[in-house]
């Protein structure tokens, strides 16, 4: 235990909602970008699956939404600390995405529009654990949160929920993104409190 | 790695901000701009943890200082606002971030553009700038709700004044002081295009605050040309309780 705060008392969360240690749950969806938020006209967005120049998906704007989607309830957890809960998307599975892709690749990192990129083993976003989401509570995912549409990875801390995303690098090596290369954890299980470098 | 700091000092900025100023004996240092996690705990190991901007300029003292709002249904920030004395002990975890900074070795212009208590990782880099003697001229826009919300008042008003190249702008968004040329309101394009570097001085920007007045802040300096890779951003939702 730590230094105990004198005249701290705190208060709990309700006794039996299970979160992350270190997290702190939320109702609202506060926002946390590193620059400011791009506007993607939809006439001009285009998602990729490559391996640096050899692009072996591509998808415009009608193709992606032509491909079959799910709805999907998932806790989101950020590494400032607020989790929330049963928060309700629509997106198209990344195991949909990459049904036709033969790659031997172990490793992804992730693009987006206005250069915000980060990485993540190519295992964690297949399987039923990863999408590309452009619906968020029954709405048109709203600029700030990420639209026209953002990856979602939610048992990762959320800042590798890549927001705009505008492609995937497949790679052999793993290398670190944005906010891997300035402090944060290569990794980031919230479960395992994965905040920062050597946590 | 959490490390105990021992407050020394306290003050009130406004009637509900407060700074409080820590000696941390094996802080490793920090740059302009940087946040720390700071730990509470319960008699019975309960522990709440939030991030806060560091107020201070680097200095080989271990000095820590960090401006605290108080929220009105927050868990930390009451405590570390009405609760906390000196000679308390506080655990801090950091420096955390290494994009929202100013390093005294950049020379180019630097626009400043602060939302209420989104002032204080700002005013960590003006204070980083006069304590290296660094000559980089720096802009400041600050909005505030009403001249008594403003933080550090007399302090940017002594650093404006003894040094031309801080140049420090007030906007109101609720009440302004008698005479003010600008009524209240929100910021707008008029006032980012007067009271900002203009864009072909290429300055970096930094912008913090609550959300939407960083969205507002950052659209318009987009608008008036700046590049979005120097627009950097700190955002702070209303229970993100950071600063």
């Amino acid at each position: 235990m730590g230094t105990i705060s004198r005249g701290f008392s705190g208060r709990r969360s309700a006794a039996d909602v299970k979160l992350p240690p270190g997290q702190y749950l939320t109702t609202d969806f506060p926002v946390l970008s590193a620059g400011p938020t791009p506007h993607v006209p939809l006439e001009r967005w285009e998602f990729t699956i490559n391996e640096g120049t050899d692009v072996l998906r591509r998808w415009n704007w009608k193709s992606f939404r032509d491909l079959s989607t799910e709805n999907f309830t998932v806790d989101l957890h950020c590494v400032t600390r607020w989790s929330k809960l049963g928060t309700h998307w629509e997106g198209v599975s990344l195991d949909t995405l990459f049904a036709d892709v033969k790659t031997d690749a172990e490793y992804a990192l992730v693009h987006s529009y206005g250069d915000y990129t980060t990485n993540l083993p190519l295992d964690d976003l297949m399987n039923k654990q990863a999408w590309i989401a452009f619906r968020f509570d029954d709405e048109d995912l709203a600029p700030e949160h990420g639209g026209p549409a953002r990856l979602l990875v939610p048992h990762l801390y959320l800042w590798k929920s890549a927001k705009w995303v505008r492609c995937i690098t497949l790679m052999h090596q793993d290398q670190p993104g944005f906010w891997e290369a300035l402090g944060y954890h290569n990794y980031g299980d919230p479960w395992r409190e994965q905040r920062y470098w050597g946590d | 790695m959490w490390r105990v700091g021992t407050v020394v000092a306290l003050h009130d900025e406004t009637a509900t901000a407060r700074t409080i100023v820590l000696e941390v004996p094996d802080w490793p240092g920090h740059l302009a701009g940087q946040h720390v996690d700071v730990r509470l705990t319960a008699p019975d190991g309960y522990s709440a943890v939030r991030s806060y901007s560091v107020a201070s300029a680097p200095n080989p003292e271990g000095r820590v200082e960090l401006t605290v709002e108080r929220l009105p249904n927050g868990e930390v920030s009451p405590y570390l606002t009405q609760e906390v004395a000196v000679s308390d002990r506080l655990e801090l975890r950091g420096p955390i971030g290494g994009w929202f900074v100013w390093r005294t070795q950049q020379t180019e212009p630097i626009q400043l553009i602060a939302g209420g208590s989104g002032i204080v990782p700002l005013m960590a880099m003006i204070r980083s700038r006069a304590s290296a003697g660094s000559t980089a001229p720096f802009r400041l826009l600050y909005s505030v709700r009403e001249p008594r919300a403003v933080f550090y008042n007399d302090e940017l008003q002594a650093l404006s004044d003894q040094d031309r190249s801080v140049i420090v702008t007030y906007a109101y968004t609720r009440a302004a002081p008698k005479d003010w040329p600008r009524p209240p309101g929100r910021i707008d394009a008029g006032l980012i295009a007067n009271a900002t570097w203009p864009s072909n001085l290429a300055p970096t920007c930094y912008v913090c605050g609550p959300t939407s007045f960083v969205e507002n802040a950052a659209g318009f300096l987009s608008a008036s040309g700046n590049r979005p890779d120097r627009i950097r951003t700190e955002r702070f939702g209303p229970t993100g309780e950071r600063k």
